[in-house]
């Protein structure tokens, strides 16, 4: 049973992607094969984790009947399937939401043509860096998915796009090649790509060779999860593409590097002492990235410095490296996709509702959408991290597991992480007063100093250049699937705080498996992984 | 491990000149640095299959065969550069066209939308080929000599450049 469903993960959108591209000219049909490619995933996921979770061993499948380490294997434990699934809502439901801005602005700016394809290339990209057991096979699922990122994000080849693509593509090039060569160094250190074989083979390594190779792969990981110092490349490129492109990008393409960073901290080189270098990265990324989002004006930019410091919750709880604080951080991942991605589809009502992205003009919209407001309050809450909702629960999980920590570091990370969740509030609420409670007559020659300070996108405010560059009807008009499908966002986000404790508890148990190498070594390797193979002795000899 | 000094010779100094070349402004430099960087990294995957030994598959049971993997892996990334490339220098050649029409070109977006590349069309943007831009050149030119209907002299300096364009193009 595992076995055809964990290849048709990656499988059944690539196949969905092939015939979208043919269905060219019928956008119907492409929009249907799209949601059941999706669909048919999610089930297929939802499936995976509930065996997962029951047998509590991960599922193994060797590709192509090679056995490991000679084939690759593809293998899916409870973090992986977590992931997959989230994901796999995650992207049907921005999937409903584009399918609504294309009927509400007759499918001016998505051409629906090439979007389906490459969004469905962008889900079997990323399903596969989640699911690979093998560094080479995650590096070709990262390529996927950037593959099919650059193009989204160039989608319809406007000049503000074209200049903020150009910026991503370099920088996900870059961090590519990194990822690369740090694979041919490992390659060529140990003589496997696979991981569960790499996880004994590295630990004979002396300790220097150890970190080295670990500097490398975390440096090629960190530029695509935006953690600061390598951070300053999303918030210039994510708010110029079209509404749902950006929740997509903001929900799911930095949590795959912040995966793949768990796995190489946990699996890989997990006897390379990481605290201290990660807590401090950790920090500053959340402090930088809020203190960011304070200036900003733009609705859109102001929502991608949150992202950038949110990340550095993620960080500090992989840097805590206890099994609490991981099952802290995986809850914490899902919580955030979830928040995040619902965020920026209310920010895509927003612009459509208001014309604009920016706090300076938005006004009254309290009264002109009380539906959207509710929406951005709920998220806003939850992201600042108001109890009861889960952004609150993540954070008091991480917490908790750092306070457990004898380093006195995690203590300041802890202040760090709190002042963070109060800024974010600060900075969601100043957009609730200036865009949904100032009335709309207020908004000409209004005054306060909470505003002297902000700054507009680089080239004015981004929001009236892209989505609404030609201020027609079409373009103000939003549609039931829109609105469903943020709604529909917002109310899983409610359920991981109505289903708390189970889902912690799932949490916890994907930590159990996450958080010491042997489980995933024992599953790829049920005999025991240190078979002699000599495929490297040509070289030694 | 052993391997070849002149490899490694060769993936310094492709590693070098690329990430040089990268730091350069220009996207189309860019794209010759990343091609640089991109083999570079090729060839360490390269390297990293150690001492050169006979074909894996043919000869089996050789004792000195070379490893393949890295090779396979080296393949993969081939591929995967050749795409990356495909598509940047599709961005170069979009940008170039942005910045030659300016603001005008966020206007040509929707290239998807037929009646809008009509509009295009009749507005004379762009033209299918050589002989339509050179009609375009021709009546421009025209309508300037035109206005300048009693200065003669203005008007074949106007009509000179037209032949000379023409030249160019050809």
């Amino acid at each position: 049973m595992t076995n055809t469903l964990v290849p048709l993960l990656v499988i059944i959108p690539l196949v969905g992607a092939a015939v979208t591209l043919i269905l060219g000219r019928h956008p119907r049909l492409q929009i249907l094969i799209s949601v059941l490619a999706l669909t048919a995933v999610t089930a297929a996921a939802a499936v995976l984790l509930a065996i997962v979770d029951s047998t509590g061993t991960p599922a193994v499948v060797e590709v192509g009947g090679w056995e490991p380490p000679f084939g690759i294997v593809l293998v899916v434990d409870r973090l992986s399937a977590i992931m997959v699934v989230v994901s796999a809502l995650v992207l049907l439901g921005v999937l409903v939401f584009a399918v609504g801005q294309g009927y509400a602005d007759r499918d001016r700016d998505t051409p629906v043509s090439i979007f389906h394809p490459t969004y469905l290339i962008l889900a079997a990209g990323l399903f596969d860096a989640f699911i690979a057991g093998d560094l080479f096979n995650m590096y070709v699922g990262f390529e996927m998915l950037l593959a099919a990122s650059y193009v989204l994000l160039t989608l319809g080849g406007t000049g503000s796009r074209i200049r903020a693509g150009v910026t991503y593509v370099v920088v996900s090039l870059v961090s590519s090649l990194l990822f690369l060569g740090a694979i041919a160094l490992i390659y060529g250190a140990t003589g496997t790509v696979t991981m569960a074989l790499l996880s004994d083979r590295i630990r004979e390594l002396p300790l220097d060779v150890q970190m080295i190779l670990c500097a490398a792969l975390l440096i090629g990981f960190a530029v695509k999860a935006a953690v600061f110092p390598l951070s300053f490349w999303l918030p210039d490129s994510y708010p110029t593409a079209p509404a749902p492109v950006t929740a997509v990008f903001a929900g799911l393409l930095t949590k795959v590097g912040v995966y793949a960073i768990i796995r190489t901290d946990k699996l890989l080189f997990f006897d390379v002492p990481l605290q201290v270098p990660l807590l401090i990265v950790g920090g500053l990324t959340m402090l930088i990235g809020i203190l960011g989002a304070l200036a900003q004006a733009d609705v859109k930019r102001l929502l991608s410095f949150t992202l950038v410091s949110h990340i550095g919750y993620m960080i500090f709880g992989v840097a805590i490296g206890t099994e609490l604080a991981s099952g802290a951080t995986i809850y914490y991942i899902v919580h955030h996709i979830l928040v995040q991605t619902a965020l920026f589809l209310v920010v895509g009502l927003i612009e459509r509702k208001g014309g604009s992205t920016s706090i300076t003009e938005l006004g009254g919209l309290l009264k002109a959408a009380p539906f959207v407001a509710i929406l951005f309050f709920i998220g806003a809450l939850n992201l600042g991290g108001i109890p009861p909702f889960s952004g609150f629960l993540g954070k008091v999980g991480l917490f908790e597991a750092g306070a457990a920590s004898p380093n006195p570091l995690v203590y300041v990370m802890i202040g760090a992480g709190i002042v963070t969740s109060l800024l974010t509030l600060y900075a969601l609420m100043r957009v609730w007063n200036m865009a949904f409670w100032r009335p709309k007559k207020d908004v000409e020659g209004y005054e306060s100093p909470l505003i002297e300070s902000l700054q507009e996108g680089p080239t004015g405010s981004v929001g009236t250049m892209t989505g609404t560059a030609t201020a027609t009807d079409t373009q103000t008009r939003t549609s039931p699937l829109m609105i469903g499908a943020a709604t529909g966002l917002m109310a899983l986000t409610l359920c991981l705080t109505v289903f708390a404790g189970p889902l912690f508890d799932l949490a916890q148990r994907a930590a159990g498996n996450v958080s010491t190498p042997e489980p995933y070594v024992d599953s790829v390797f049920p005999e025991g992984s240190l078979v002699p193979i000599s495929v490297n002795e040509g070289g030694d000899g | 491990m052993s391997a070849s000094i002149t490899l490694v010779v060769l993936m310094a100094v492709m590693y070098g000149a690329g990430v040089y070349v990268m730091l350069e402004k220009s996207l189309t430099r860019i794209l010759i640095g990343f091609l640089l960087v991109g083999n570079a990294t090729n060839l360490l995957i390269f390297i990293m299959s150690g001492r050169a030994g006979d074909s894996p598959i043919v000869d089996g049971s050789s004792a000195d065969t070379v490893d393949p993997i890295p090779q396979v892996l080296m393949l993969t990334a081939i591929v995967i550069n050749f795409g990356v490339t495909a598509f940047i220098l599709a961005l170069i050649y979009r940008s170039w066209w942005l910045s030659n029409l300016g603001d005008e070109g966020d206007d040509v977006a929707a290239d998807e939308d037929e009646d809008e590349a009509m509009e295009i069309d009749q507005a004379g943007v762009f033209h299918a080929s050589l002989e339509d831009d050179d009609a375009a050149v021709r009546t421009i030119l025209d309508e300037g000599s035109d206005l300048g209907d009693d200065d003669t002299a203005f008007a074949s300096a106007g009509e000179e450049p037209s032949e000379g364009d023409r030249d160019v193009m050809r």
